[in-house]
């Protein structure tokens, strides 16, 4: 899909992406007043639920972390020119085997942390190799074989955490609630803000995304992802074996989603359980095409949506608006910024032609 | 295993199949054209779960399963209008944008269910009609001649959809549209107006997809309902190689892994459940890595088209 490039070439204005999201916002709130909600109440405890509290701050940021280092992923994927749909399959994954190594494998507790994390990466390298090494053996459309990956992991974790993977006391207790056993404490990551959810999975995902800046920017293996998304034609012309950096930048997709997963696994859930993606795997590209599909501008683009999340919590909670309200939203930002395209493109045109 | 195959039991597998194809059909068809005609539509899912409320809830509300219907086909309509417009006019890419359309769809099916309904109710839906006569006869009568309407009609447009494509003007106008968008132009053929009509046209088809699992066959709503049909429908296009007979096959091979797995759980034979679910999943997979090397897909598929630029 060479039009991808459309999306970050041209102009680097972070006022499109903005001006998006206050366009849902409205289209929004007069889905709000139609169904009877007060628009203003509804986002004045969006706000407040977001930003009201300490806690609420450092709830922001623990949501702000999968979405960073999935959105890392699909920012890879993307600058390679593949679409990865797959961020949900591949968090799953991630953080199974995240949780698989931490319950069994029989190491002192610090060499199993780095060896779960680096579980979660495989894990997930391996749910988004799949489909990049389909694309570059066999041409297998990537964007429906990643979504087909992710009913296919929902299956798996349904089938993990009510069989092999069960924690024993939900069978002792006769509950069968779908969970792993709780990960013992040696690889719990570390908390920042004591009696907070935030872990040390945050300061993590920020040097990733420095990492991945200096790997797409400043490495030869970088440049290649990055000519063969911008110029797939030009890139074989110049011997680049495209097929192999699309599938790269899908293997490596997919092992930043993996790496989400396990973090979330290791620092928020301290266990595997049902519904652990939540829909990060969606939101993370809502967060990479919000960022200009930029690792550094990804940082606050999560940060962003992070709170977004939170609100929505507390939205529903206070007014009693579904927070599927925020998926719609999250929904018609993408629409609206896909859109901006053309805009960008005729003014750049107007510009060219008037100097 | 033997158990499967007491014919009650092929009787009945044979039966779910053809019903369980119908809202692959619907889908398919109408995302067919729209890529026939050039553009990639991936919100096929969002508008099925739109399709699927809108024609419930109508359905529910005033007792009528026709207006119901109507109200699937106009949503599905309106949001096919949304996507010709963002991939057509605004030239965005069309993969995200239809990633976008699904989440929207999505977010706003969930919404509006949870604040109309708030729990899951079933009504009546499209009752079987029996075929006189063919209905009559002995298994096959059983298996193909005693459905509802929306599966009869699912069955009927793959032959139309056939004929439009092949042998008519319009068919033409499209297939050109969508391989050589600028020589279809050079002869006035109207590269906007024929993508608009074939992308609302999809959309309307979604709409009706997502309709006929609503107040059709399952007969209820929930939250997801689809739970990723409408992406399956995106590849059966690719699988059947963008053409009605291919995806006919293509539904039909899914609706009856569908309904073995169904039979398979039913009948409690020793396979874990959530790899029965997975099959038809993997098979996907399986049956697109064996499908791009024999089909070509048309040529401008996925790239918008601006006059003078190419």
């Amino acid at each position: 899909m060479p039009q991808l490039r459309k999306l970050f070439s041209g102009s680097l204005d972070v006022l499109i992406p903005l001006i998006a999201l206050a366009l849902a916002l409205i289209i929004g709130a007069a889905v709000l007043v139609i169904l009877g909600a007060n628009p203003f109440e509804a986002y004045f405890s969006l706000v407040r639920g977001a930003f009201g509290s300490t806690y609420s701050l450092t709830q922001i940021l623990v949501k702000a972390t999968p979405l960073l280092l999935v959105g890392l992923g699909i920012v890879i994927a993307f600058r390679g020119g593949v679409i990865n749909i797959g961020g949900e399959g591949q968090i799953i994954v991630g953080a199974l085997a995240a949780t698989a190594v931490a319950l069994y494998a029989p190491l002192p507790g610090l060499i199993l942390l780095p060896l779960a994390l680096l579980g979660g990466v495989i894990g997930g390298a391996v749910w988004g190799g799949i489909p990049g090494v389909l694309k570059a053996r066999l041409g297998v459309n990537e964007i429906l074989s990643t979504v087909m990956m992710n009913q296919i992991a929902f299956q798996l974790s349904n089938f993990l955490l009510r069989g092999p993977m069960i924690d024993p006391e939900e069978i002792a207790r006769g509950t069968r609630i779908a969970q792993s056993a709780e990960l013992p404490r040696e690889v719990w990551l570390v908390r920042l803000v004591p009696s907070t959810l935030l872990h040390g999975g945050a300061i993590l995902a920020v040097i990733m995304a420095i990492l991945v800046y200096i790997f797409l920017w400043r490495t030869i293996i970088g440049y290649r992802i990055r000519a063969v998304g911008f110029n797939p034609d030009a890139s074989r012309y110049a011997g680049m074996r495209v097929p192999v950096y699309q599938a790269l930048a899908l293997i490596l997709g997919g092992a930043f989603a993996g790496l989400a997963g396990a973090v979330e696994v290791l620092g928020v859930q301290h266990r595997m359980l049902e519904g652990l993606s939540s829909g990060y795997g969606f939101s993370g590209i809502v967060a990479a095409l919000f960022g200009k599909l930029h690792p550094l501008g990804l940082i606050p683009a999560s940060v962003l949506f992070g709170s977004l999340l939170v609100g929505a919590d507390s939205m529903q909670r206070a007014v009693q608006v579904p927070s599927a309200f925020i998926d719609a939203l999250l929904g018609l930002v993408v629409l609206f910024v896909v859109s901006s395209d053309l805009w960008v493109k005729r003014r750049s045109q107007k510009r060219l032609s008037g100097s | 295993m033997s158990e499967l195959f007491t014919l009650p039991v092929l009787l009945g597998i044979v039966y779910s199949g053809i019903r369980l194809a119908t809202p692959y059909l619907y889908a398919a068809i109408g995302e067919m054209f729209a890529q026939r005609s050039g553009v990639f539509n991936l919100g096929v899912e969002g508008i099925m779960l739109m399709g699927a409320y809108s024609g419930f809830f109508v359905a529910m509300t005033t007792g009528n399963l026709w207006l119901g219907l109507l109200a699937a086909a106009l949503t599905g309509l309106l949001m096919g209008l949304m996507m010709s417009f963002i991939s057509v006019t605004l030239q965005a890419e069309q993969g995200i944008s239809g990633i976008g359309l699904h989440l929207f769809g999505l977010g706003l099916s969930s919404l509006l269910f949870k604040k109309t309904m708030s729990s899951v109710q079933s009504i009546s839906g499209f009752q079987p009609i029996k075929i006189p006569v063919l209905g009559d006869l002995p298994y096959l009568g059983e298996m193909f001649f005693n459905h509802n309407l929306l599966v009869y009609v699912a069955f009927l447009i793959v032959p139309i959809a056939l004929w439009v494509l092949n042998y008519t003007t319009l068919g033409l106008k499209i297939r050109a549209v969508g391989q050589k968008p600028e020589a279809a132009d050079s002869l006035g053929v109207g590269v906007a107006a024929t993508r608009y009509l074939t992308v609302s046209f999809g959309g309307m088809m979604a709409g009706i997809a997502g309709a006929s699992l609503s107040i059709a066959l399952i007969n209820l709503f929930q939250e997801n309902m689809t739970n990723g049909m409408g992406f399956i429908a995106v590849a059966l296009v690719y699988f059947g190689g963008w053409n009605p007979i291919g995806v006919l096959a293509g539904a039909l091979l899914f609706s009856f892994v569908n309904a073995l797995q169904l039979w398979i759980q039913v009948k409690g034979i020793n396979i874990p459940s959530d790899f029965a679910v997975m099959m038809p999943y993997v098979l996907t997979i399986v049956a697109l890595a064996f499908a791009v090397r024999r089909a070509r897909n048309p040529a401008a598929l996925g790239k918008p088209y601006e006059r003078g630029e190419n």
